[in-house]
């Protein structure tokens, strides 16, 4: 059964940019692999955290919105558990409300981009 | 006899201080809160981090419970803190 996902993990700050991208796009292959399609990518690049987390107080924060397969899920908890560059992760299903929502967030920030390039 | 200025009342008069509280999310018709708008979340937390009781925020109980899942969401993804002093709304 398809479901609509959502995934904000955070990196640790020690990582180099290309650390960072091929921990990012480990994780898309890993939903593509599985017959799942990626809706949106954002990065938030590097944000300081509220609390420190592994005695470090900053972090690359990045999200997933993907439509997947519901087995897959159990499979990429333990790959970010696995993996200690990712520093904390959460996932959870999209109910309808949140799908209409973050439609509606996409418009605002793409209308946002184009003020900035016009 | 008492002049008429010096009447003082045995219950104080009822001053409405302020109007009824309504709940944001029905008023504005608002269906789901975001748990990474965590400006948006800092309305619902006091100077230590700590979610606001309904009774001040005045919100339903359907979106209280929304507001502290979420709100639980963000700290645990360190947008929030757990525990904080002085926190700036």
């Amino acid at each position: 059964m398809i479901n609509q996902y959502e995934t904000v993990f955070i990196l640790t700050p020690v990582l180099s940019d290309a650390q960072v991208k091929e921990a990012v796009d480990k994780m898309k292959n890993l939903i593509t692999e599985a017959g799942g399609e990626i809706l949106h990518y954002e990065d938030w690049g590097l944000k300081k955290l509220a609390y420190p987390i592994k005695n470090k107080s900053n972090g690359f924060y990045h999200l997933l919105q993907f439509k997947v397969d519901t087995q897959f899920i159990s499979k990429m908890e333990t790959q970010f558990g696995r993996d200690e560059k990712y520093v904390r992760h959460l996932t959870f299903r999209m109910d309808k409300n949140e799908v209409e929502y973050s439609a509606r967030r996409l418009k605002r920030l793409n209308s946002n981009k184009e003020e900035k390039q016009a | 006899m008492a002049d008429k200025s010096e009447i003082r009342y045995l219950t104080p008069v009822a001053v409405d201080t302020n109007t009824t509280k309504y709940c944001r999310f029905k008023k504005h018709r608002i269906k789901f809160i975001d748990y990474k708008d965590e400006n948006y979340l800092r309305h619902f937390l006091n100077e230590q981090g700590k979610i606001l009781p309904r009774r001040l925020t005045g919100t339903s109980l359907k979106y209280q419970r929304k507001v502290s899942k979420a709100i639980k969401r963000a700290r645990h993804l360190a947008l929030l803190p757990y525990v904080a002093d002085l926190m700036k709304k």
